[in-house]
This record gives structure tokens, sequence and C-alpha cells, in this order.
């Protein structure tokens, strides 16, 4: 305010002092705010807009909660910068510079710094209950019916089942479902699990998670079991933790999210286990 | 078309005489006697005498000056008849105008001259920009931008490329990379039709330069990688409608495999083999995709095309041929009816993409005229097909090649290397060529004159060393750790001039980094190519003598072309700017010490982060 200035106003003395008063409340006021907002802090997360049960931009992932559960625990508000979780996913959303946070990703990934892991999940043999009770890779049925898997196809790159599969020369029935799915549709990744549902299929290998989350929701009752081996020859691991992530250089924050993931430990069990998550650390539930 | 009233400089028609060429001077470097990499070589025929080479005229009419579509003309020689500038003036090259395209990524596009008009396309957002070159600094005529969606940057491979526009009657043809074909009127950038033919939901991107014939828009797809099932389109250049659709894997009937098709060979013969060459199932997702080059031969009536690597199962899930992969179809323009196929990789093992380029030449093949179509493949191999039948003359190692032994010309048949066989968990180094192949898109450029080949490539091999794993849709997932390495020699890249009529390099320049560039060859004996420091490069045809060079500001992975202007002077353009699957590094800003980013290449492309930053600038160049 200018108290000098021409009374722009048109208000008598009076009214003039209560209105400077008035004023010196609202600056100070906005001194308080401003402080206030130097000490919020914000938890920027990057995340698939499009990707259940992990997340989705109304929020109604597992992974969405689990952010909430950590934001609240650092007092931060929660923000999310959307991008769907693919080749250069990291590149364009968290060394971008826009987010700071990857939720879901496997422990000691190579371009990350990744918290200690908060669940241990396994590829898992999807079947229906009427259908072949089969949870290792060696069982001689699976060269007679007929194999959803998911492939990722980022060249050379596959679900370490696939590999398993291949092997053992079991690919004369296999059925493809690439993990992007249809990405205008919800739940792309959901087709294999509805597919064994609907009999296009007797029998696919799946992700934990996606497995647990999508065979919940099927109209026949399905059946999940964790595949075996849990390493598959050399070098095939079935069984993954599943840690977040940060930018490598970023230990401040790796440190902060790790504390809360283990004070809310109890809390993020309780999530994992609503979405129907198969764990196969201590804490998990077990496997249906 | 415009009116030149210029009169020509001197230009003759190219191919009129045999020119006997003067022997290769003293920079012969031998790139195929590699001992870390023992191959055989298909018996290479050698002629009676030197034979004249020419694109057939009907492919490569009189140059006009203009530059109308990127591989100049459709036997897609990328040869200029302009000779002002020539091997002892181009030492004089100056800057004649640069205009920055305000896109910092990898700048693969061929700018268009029509008339007085010079066109470029950006990569993503795509814009499209018409300069006016009959004004002093070339002012900005119109702009147009498609606005594609952001997503499609995250379905995209390597980099958010564009490879350029087409022109014809009138109009500019352009490709999105969220699958639009465009079409807008050249002279005021208004959109005339606008057709959605790639859907980014589905993994399909559009990074490929359409090619009008016939008043049709060709287009293919990309994505392979991501499951895509590849194709090629034929829209109606009026009004944009889908005129026919020739997939890549799949039945016949998808495939436009009728009573037409009559292939050289046994094994390209029968009924469905794109879906009897794959497990059950597996053609669905299969790739098969055509994002590179398409040349026309007008004489026979044949566009001619390649086909992506098999999508996205690993070798092991897909026992067979797995047709119609890595290979070429030569079909009908107008009802995109299948004519021939031949095989480049049976099978393929090491993402060998066979969508390179196609030179559309005559010759003299063992004393008889051959129309021939000459393509330097990703497997390594330069082979001599015949055109009107897809037979196999010769294939001969243009770069280290160990992943196979040689070419059967008796079947046609690539032969493979068990030794560098790949597989998950285990340890094969040194393979050759790497996954960029000994060559990927950058195309190469053909002179009649001198009847070489000007091949911009890569000398990469790779080690493939057991497993990372990576998470992709919330995934989890086991990758090659492939590392790129140098091939033989330390250089990542060469410039080679290769003589069809001996089956041998004339000369070939060795570059620190793979030459991702296209290349121009013109009638006043010089050829340019750019390299990822960033340097413009004009050489003697004949010798490879370096003859000038200038520092533009990023790397360089466009197609150079060369032009009249309105003065009727010859002027020389190119774009700079860094990036596609090689410069990813500096372009995507990928981490150098994550050796496997981008398919292993950051690895070996570590220091070019020192060299060279990202960009997107224009530069011509003229006589003083």
């Amino acid at each position: 305010m200018c108290s000098g200035c021409p009374d722009a106003f048109g208000l008598s003395l009076r009214r003039r002092k209560a209105f400077q008063r008035l004023m010196a409340w609202v600056a100070a006021l906005a001194l308080l705010l401003a402080a206030a907002a130097a000490e919020a802090r914000e938890l920027r997360v990057c995340a698939d807009p499009n990707n259940m049960p992990f997340s989705n931009t109304a929020g109604q992932g597992f992974e969405n909660k689990i952010a909430s559960i950590v934001a609240a625990e650092l007092g931060a508000s929660l923000t999310y910068t959307w991008w769907a979780q693919r080749r250069g996913f990291v590149r364009n959303t968290l060394k971008a510079g826009l987010c700071d946070l990857v939720l879901g990703t496997p422990a000691n990934v190579e371009m990350l710094r990744t918290t200690t892991p908060y669940y241990r999940s396994s590829y898992v043999f999807v079947t229906r209950q009427d259908g072949p009770d089969i949870s290792s890779f060696n069982d001689p049925r699976l060269r007679d019916i007929r194999i959803g898997v998911q492939l990722i196809g980022d060249d050379g790159a596959n679900s370490p089942p696939v590999q398993a599969l291949g092997r053992r020369g079991i690919v004369g029935r296999l059925v493809g479902y690439p993990v992007y799915g249809d990405y205008s549709a919800p739940n792309p990744p959901a087709r294999i699990v509805e597919a064994v549902a609907g009999g296009e299929i007797d029998l696919a290998v799946v992700w934990g998670p996606l497995a647990g989350y999508f065979a919940a929701k099927q109209k026949v009752p399905l059946r999940i079991r964790p595949v075996a081996p849990r390493i598959d020859g050399p070098l095939l691991p079935m069984v993954y933790d599943i840690s977040m992530g940060v930018r490598r250089e970023d230990d401040r924050l790796r440190g902060e999210v790790d504390a809360a993931l283990s004070k809310h430990k109890t809390e993020i069990d309780a999530v994992l286990a609503q979405y129907g998550v198969p764990r196969l650390d201590a804490a998990g539930s077990p496997v249906r | 078309m415009p009116q030149w009233t210029e009169k020509c400089l001197g230009e003759r028609r190219a191919g009129d005489a045999a020119t006997a060429r003067s022997l290769p001077g003293s920079r012969i470097l031998a790139v195929v006697v590699l001992a870390c990499c023992p191959f055989l070589t298909a018996a290479s025929q050698q002629p009676a005498a030197i034979p004249a080479i020419a694109p057939p005229a009907s492919a490569a009419p009189p140059d006009d000056g203009q530059w109308t579509m990127p591989a100049k003309n459709y036997a897609s020689t990328r040869y200029s008849e302009l000779s002002e500038i020539n091997e002892s003036n181009v030492k004089n090259l100056q800057v004649a105008f640069t205009f920055s395209t305000g896109v910092n990524k990898g700048q693969e596009a061929a700018p268009l001259v029509i008339a007085n008009t010079m066109y470029i396309v950006t990569p993503f957002p795509n814009f499209v920009y018409a300069l006016d070159l009959s004004k002093p600094g070339a002012p900005i005529k119109w702009k147009y931008e498609p606005n594609p969606e952001p997503a499609a940057q995250g379905v995209a491979c390597c980099d958010v490329v564009n490879r350029g526009a087409a022109f014809s009657d009138g109009r500019i043809f352009f490709n999105t990379l969220d699958g639009h074909t465009i079409a807008l009127d050249a002279n005021t950038g208004k959109p005339i039709w606008n057709t959605h033919i790639g859907n980014i939901n589905m993994g399909e991107t559009i990074t490929m330069a359409p090619l009008v014939v016939k008043g049709k828009v060709l287009v293919g797809n990309s994505g392979g990688e991501m499951g895509v099932r590849g194709w090629v389109k034929a829209l109606d250049a009026g009004d944009g409608h889908v005129v026919w659709t020739a997939f890549g894997t799949g039945p016949d009937k998808d495939v436009l495999i009728g009573p037409d098709f009559k292939p050289h060979y046994d094994v390209d013969k029968g009924k469905d083999l794109g879906v009897t060459t794959w497990p059950p199932e597996a053609w669905k997702i299969g790739g098969g995709n055509m994002w590179g080059w398409i040349s026309y031969d007008p004489d026979l009536d044949l566009i001619f095309h390649g086909t992506g690597n098999p999508g996205p199962w690993n070798p092991d899930l897909r026992p067979g041929d797995n047709k119609w992969t890595a290979g070429i179809f030569a079909r009908d323009p107008d009802t995109g009816a299948a004519k021939w196929f031949y095989q480049w990789t049976p099978h393929d093992l090491h993402d060998y993409d066979g969508i390179n380029e196609q030179i559309l030449l005559d010759m003299n093949w063992q004393g008889k005229p051959r129309k021939v179509l000459v393509r330097p493949e990703r497997n390594g191999y330069l082979y001599v097909l015949d055109r009107a039948t897809g037979e196999v003359l010769s294939a001969t190692p243009y770069g280290p090649v160990n992943s196979s032994k040689g070419v059967d010309l008796k079947s046609g048949r690539l032969i493979e290397n068990p030794d560098k066989k790949t597989g998950t968990g285990k340890v094969v180094r040194n393979i050759c060529p790497t996954a960029s192949g000994a060559k990927d898109w950058q195309p190469s450029a053909f002179s009649p004159k001198t009847g070489l080949i000007y091949i911009p490539h890569n000398n990469l091999c790779m080690d493939e060393e057991g497993v990372e794993v990576n998470y992709i849709a919330g995934t989890p997932y086991v990758g090659m750790n492939v590392r790129m390495i140098p091939g033989p020699g330390g250089n990542r890249g060469a410039f080679t001039a290769w003589d069809i009529a001996t089956a041998k390099p004339a000369w070939s320049l060795k570059e620190n980094f793979p030459v991702w560039s296209g290349a121009v060859a013109t009638a006043g004996n010089v050829v340019f190519y750019g390299t990822m420091e960033g340097w413009f490069k004009a050489v003697n045809a004949e010798t490879g003598d370096l003859l000038w060079q200038f520092k533009t500001s990023s790397g360089i992975i466009g197609q150079p072309i060369t032009y009249r202007g309105p003065d009727g002077h010859q002027y020389v353009a190119i774009l700079s700017g860094v990036g596609g699957w090689a410069g990813a590094i500096v372009s995507g800003d990928l981490d150098p010490r994550d050796a496997t980013a981008a398919l292993g290449f950051v690895n070996v492309m570590k220091d070019l982060k020192n060299v060279t930053t990202p960009g997107g600038t224009l530069y011509v160049f003229r006589l003083p």
C-alpha cells in the first residue's frame, strides 16, 4: 500500500485509518502464508495413468494407495506426473526432473537408486478351477494345452516364463499378449487373465499382482499358483523384490521413503492383501 | 511444374555413355578382410568388361534442379545432375542461410525443394515449414502444426524422428509420429486431408517418408517390437482414403498374395506361408513392419519395399522362417498385389530389420543386360537382385559379418553361423553386425558417372552377456545385456564407395562415430555426407579425398540434398541435429553409465556427449 498516494478510494479519514490497519493485517497474513508454503512439501511421483492394479489417474491402484501413505508420513502433498510405463519412462519423467519417485520397480534396477523392497511377488500360473492344476514348468501337460504368455518384445527382452517355455520347446500352442495391451481401453494388461476365464486359453503365465487383481474380477473361479522352479536355468528369476526408485544421486529422498515404507509396513501389507497381490515374502499373505 | 528461366548449367543426362572410371586412388581400405570375423563370401561374378550401370530413365528422369522426394527419384539414386559445384570449387562453399527448426531432437528428414520453396518436416511434434527461397534469408512462407498426441513419444522405439515429406501435384504429403498421413496445399500449408492410419494405443507409430506413385501415397508403420503387425497402405492422393493394405504377416489374402505371386525361390511358394512358418497365432503380433524406403520401377510397374524383423517373440518361441518378415516384396502399385518376395534373413535372431533403401539400376550381368536392385542390407551384405524376378545375383559383405557365413546363391538362403546364436543367459561375444546392422536406415547414393554406391554405415559389433532385469507396464522382465563395441579397426563408422561391377569397395573412409546420415552424389564429382560430431563433408566421388568440410551446430543424421535455386545457382542443404537410435544418448539424454540403454548403443557412444549437443538447424550452402 502507498499511504502517501492520492486517495484513490475516496474514503473518509477514519475509514482510511481502518483500511490501512486492515492492509497491515493482510500483509502479515500473506507473510504467514508464504512461510507455511515454504514448509509445505510436495511428493512428486512418476506413474502410469492407465495401469491397474498398480496405478491410474483416478488413484485406484495399490501403488496410488501406498504413495499416499508415504506422502502422509513425509508431511507432503502428493502430485503425479503421468506417463505410460514403457521404454523412456524413467528418462522422460524422473530424469527429466518432472517428478522424484517411481513407485513399482524391481530392486536394484540399474538406472535407479532403489529403496528396500516392500514386497516380493512371483510369476504365477493362472488356470480355471476346473482346469489342470499346474505349478511347474516341467509339468508334461503344458505340451498339450493352450498357454497365454505376456510378451514384452523390447528387442531381445522377454518375460522369464516365455524364456522358460522356449527353453523346453513348449512353443506349439502359445498365444502372446503384449503387456502394453490396447492402451485406449481400461486395464490394458487384463486381456490375458480374461482369456483364461473365457476359455480362449487353458493357462496363462502372468506376473503375480496382475493375476491376483484381475483373477478376482472374473465371473468364473480361477486358480493361482506361483511358478516353479523359482529360478529357471541360468539367470532366469521368476520372483522379484519390488522397491521404489529415485534418481541415483537422490540419497536423501531414498532414505525418507525407506523409513516411511518400513514404519508403515503393516498398512502397506494390508493394501497389498486387499488387492490380492500374491506374496512370497515372509509378511505376505498366503497365495490362494 | 515451375518455369525455370535460367539455363541448365551444363548438366548432361547421366548414363548416356559408359564412363570409364579412373582406377581408385591409393586411399583404399580393405574393410571386409577381417581376421577376427571369418566369413565366406558368396562367389562374386566378374563381368567381362566394365559395364555401364545406370538407373532406368523412367525411374530417374532428367534433373530439373528440384528435390521432390527424399530419394530424389523413384530409382532412389540420390544423385543430382547439377555440376556447378564440382571437385575443384567445392572448397569455396559458404553458408547461404540457416534456419532453426525449433525442435532439438534427431533430424533425419530430407528437405524438399519445389519451384522456389523449400519444405522441412521436424521430428515430433512434426512441424512442417515452407521457406521462400526467392527472398533473402529464405523467410518462412507458412508453418503447419499437426499437434500429434504427446503419448506417441512413449511409444516410439528410438527417438521421435521423421524422415521427410513427399511432393506431388501441388501437395505436400507427410506422416506424424502418432499415425496420421496428412496432405497439405504446398502453396498455403492448409490441410487438404488427414487420414488416421496408425494407432499409438496398439503400439503403432509412423516415422517414414511417404512415396507417391500413380496417385497413391504409400505409407508403412513402425512398432514391431511392441507386437504391432506390419503393413503398407496406399492412400488415394486426392482424398486420402485407403485404397489397399498389405500386411507383413498372416494369410495370403492379408498379404495380398494371389495368382500373380511368382517368387523366384521354392521356399517362398505355398499357401499361407505367413501363417504356417510361425507357431499358431504368433503371426498376429509378428512384426514385419515397413518404416523404411520404397522404390518404384515405372517400366515393370512394380514398387519394392522391405519388411522389418519379426517381433515381439524371442526366436525360440517362433520356430520357422517367420514370413514375410525381414525380406523384400515387389508389388503392383495399383492393387498392392505381391509379385515376388525374397527373405534376407529367415528366422531372424539379431533384429535385422529389412527396411533399407533399394537402388534400381540397369547393368550388364555376365554379358547380359539385367534390371537389378542393389541394396546394402542390415545383415551386412550388399545384395544385387534381379528386380523382375527376385533372384539373388550376388551378396557380398560390405563390413564385418560373422553372424552368418554367406548367402547360398542356389537357394538364396542366408547361411547362419551357429556360434553366434544368442540366447538368454548365454554369453556370446563379438557378434557382427549389431542389431543396428552394418547399415541401418541411413540411405546410400549412386552415381552413374562413377558406377559407385556411396554407403554411409556402421562398423559395430556386440557382446551379449547374460541378462539384466527391467520393468515395463508393471511387469518385470529380463533383457539381453547387450553392449555394442567398435568393429575391427576401432572406428565406429565408415563411408564406403562400393563398386558394383567388381563387388569390392573402391575406397572407404573411417569415421569415429557411426555414419548415421544419408548421402548425396552429384555430377560435379562430389559426394556429401555428415558425421555425428557435426561435420558436413564433401569428398571426391572417385577417390574419397576430403575436399571441404563445415562444422554445424550439432551432430548430423539427416539426408543431404542439392538443388538449383531461383537464381539459377546450385545449393546444398542438410539438417543438423543429433539423435536417432545412435544419437539417443544426446537427444534423449540417456545416462552414459547405463551401458545397456538404447539396446546397448549407449555403451559404444559414451563419448558422443562430449562432442555434440542437441540441435535442429537447417544449413544451406552455395558458392560465393
